[in-house]
């Protein structure tokens, strides 16, 4: 039961997916990232985002940081890094910082490859090699403590804080029980609930930096004197029964379970394998959030909506699970785990449980809905003005 | 699930709610059954209007300007007097986080 079969890596991380990741370092390079994994195979998985080719430096470290974390996460087997050619992230080194990880990365200029046609020939070359590669990759036993979980929730309604939150909560607690890491985030929705998180902090340092990235978040809306409550909650969520930000905050915080916080680390930085629920800093917007959270290492993510998100992943499975009945008869297509059965009487714990064996299936191979689907969005959380220069004051 | 089923349509998270999350959608009129679930004068209140599935009921009066409770924890405050039976909703009840809109003695 604690079980499952992954992909052994180089660096001892076990991976449960094994795939190629065709990593471009800048929006330009991102639809030639897209060509060559459609024709490499399924193996090959591209990560195709919105970052230009020149940033300012802290925005530019982050998305160094998340495609670092993106090449090096365990369900990657090798990886391929596209670039222009005039970008501001060098491509060799993220190369060089991916390969510490001990697999192989490739690196692809499409200017000095002379142009789009044959970059693509060249870097679907260069994939089918790594896809060949990977397939020798050494399969073994793992027990769940090596999962990183990531939890994320998106397209919330009543039923989210009601049923399948709780629900995922309860197989966070089993997972951190069995040895494994729980990483949630979104931190403007922790607004009026971090008393809450700030009580189950381990330590005062986790505590205070935990408080004061709320406190930052919060300012965000109101040094601009704007007020949160056109876009927290967002219209769809009002529409499904949130009334406050403190509402969607209070029933979003049980999907990480009732753990003790043992730490908060940066958006996409490396998260600790084996130290039960940490937070990561990262924005509400779910696409980013899961996206940090599989940079920082989570081979897996489970994902509550009550109004119906589809949502993938290039890299990690994300498991969708649904607390709304009406979404259950409508998309059962794009779901994984039946939560809805909470609002007609079927224990929290006995929803929990299901999770749990769901996600054990998972990273033993099963496909999630969204992999079925071949649903893999992906975005790079790009740092704001704002943001730039609240960083600066707290160097 | 946690908290308790009001006549198998609505749910209060914790004792302490002044509000309960509706699980169907209920048209006006509609009479429920609190029994000695909320301190309110009568063992049933009837809906003032149609409150649709995942929406949120009164349970008891809450003045302009008092806390709204849902998972006992306050979520925020009724902008105008709500009735028990009354929809809660952005036309009553108001964030007091997040407000760059409004300015009060401690900043927020």
């Amino acid at each position: 039961m604690a079980e499952f079969t992954g992909y052994r890596r180089e660096n001892g991380r076990i991976g449960i997916r094994n795939h190629v990741a065709i990593v471009p370092t800048s929006v330009t390079a991102s639809p030639i990232a897209d060509q060559i994994a459609a024709d490499a195979g399924r193996p090959a998985r591209a990560t195709p985002h919105q970052m230009g080719t020149s940033q300012p430096e802290a925005a530019r470290e982050q998305t160094e940081r998340t495609l670092v974390g993106t090449g090096r996460n365990p369900n990657v087997g090798a990886a391929l890094i596209v670039e222009l050619g005039i970008e501001d992230v060098d491509a060799e080194a993220l190369a060089d910082r991916i390969a510490r990880s001990g697999k192989p990365v490739e690196t692809l200029s499409i200017r000095d490859a002379g142009g789009t046609r044959a970059a693509v020939d060249a870097g679907v070359a260069a994939a089918t090699d790594l896809v060949a590669g990977v397939r020798d990759a050494r399969q073994e036993s793992a027990d769940v403590s090596e999962l990183v979980l990531a939890v994320e929730c998106g397209g919330s309604d009543a039923t989210s804080g009601i049923a399948a939150n709780p629900a995922v909560g309860v197989a966070c607690d089993r997972l951190v029980e069995a040895g494994g890491t729980v990483c949630f985030s979104e931190t403007p929705e922790f607004i009026g609930a971090e008393h809450i998180l700030a009580e189950r902090c381990v330590r005062n340092e986790t505590r205070e930096r935990l408080l004061k990235r709320v406190e930052t978040r919060e300012n965000a809306a109101k040094l601009m004197n704007v007020d949160m409550r056109g876009a927290q909650p967002t219209p769809g969520n009002q529409k499904g029964g949130l009334t406050t930000i403190e509402e969607k905050s209070l029933g979003a915080i049980s999907k990480g379970g009732t753990t003790p916080v043992r730490g908060i680390v940066d958006y996409a930085e490396d998260l600790p394998v084996g130290d039960g629920l940490v937070v990561m800093d990262t924005p509400g917007y779910d696409i980013e959030s899961v996206t940090g959270k599989v940079a920082g290492g989570a081979q897996i993510a489970v994902f509550t909506t009550g109004r119906g998100s589809t949502t993938g992943n290039p890299i990690a499975p994300v498991l969708k699970v649904t607390g709304n009945p009406k979404i259950w008869d409508k998309m059962a297509d794009n779901m994984d785990v039946n939560a809805s059965t909470v609002i007609e009487g079927e224990p929290i714990s006995a929803v929990g449980v299901r999770t749990y064996e769901t996600l054990r299936d998972v990273a033993d191979g099963e496909l999630t809905a969204a992999e079925q689907h071949h649903l893999e969005e992906y975005a790079i959380n790009e740092l704001q003005p704002n943001e730039l220069v609240d960083l600066r004051g707290t160097v | 699930m946690n908290g308790r089923v009001i006549d198998e349509v609505a749910i209060m998270m914790s004792e302490t709610d002044n509000v309960a999350t509706v699980i169907d959608d209920l048209t006006e009129g509609r009479g429920l059954t609190v029994g000695d679930l909320v301190a309110v004068d009568n063992e049933t209140i009837t809906l003032a209007e149609d409150v649709p599935f995942g929406h949120k009921i009164a349970l008891t009066h809450i003045a302009a300007g008092e806390p709204v409770y849902k998972y006992g924890e306050v979520i925020g405050e009724a902008s105008s007097r709500i009735e028990p039976g009354e929809w809660v909703h952005t036309h009553n009840c108001e964030s007091r986080r997040g407000r760059g809109d409004i300015r009060t003695e401690d900043g927020g």
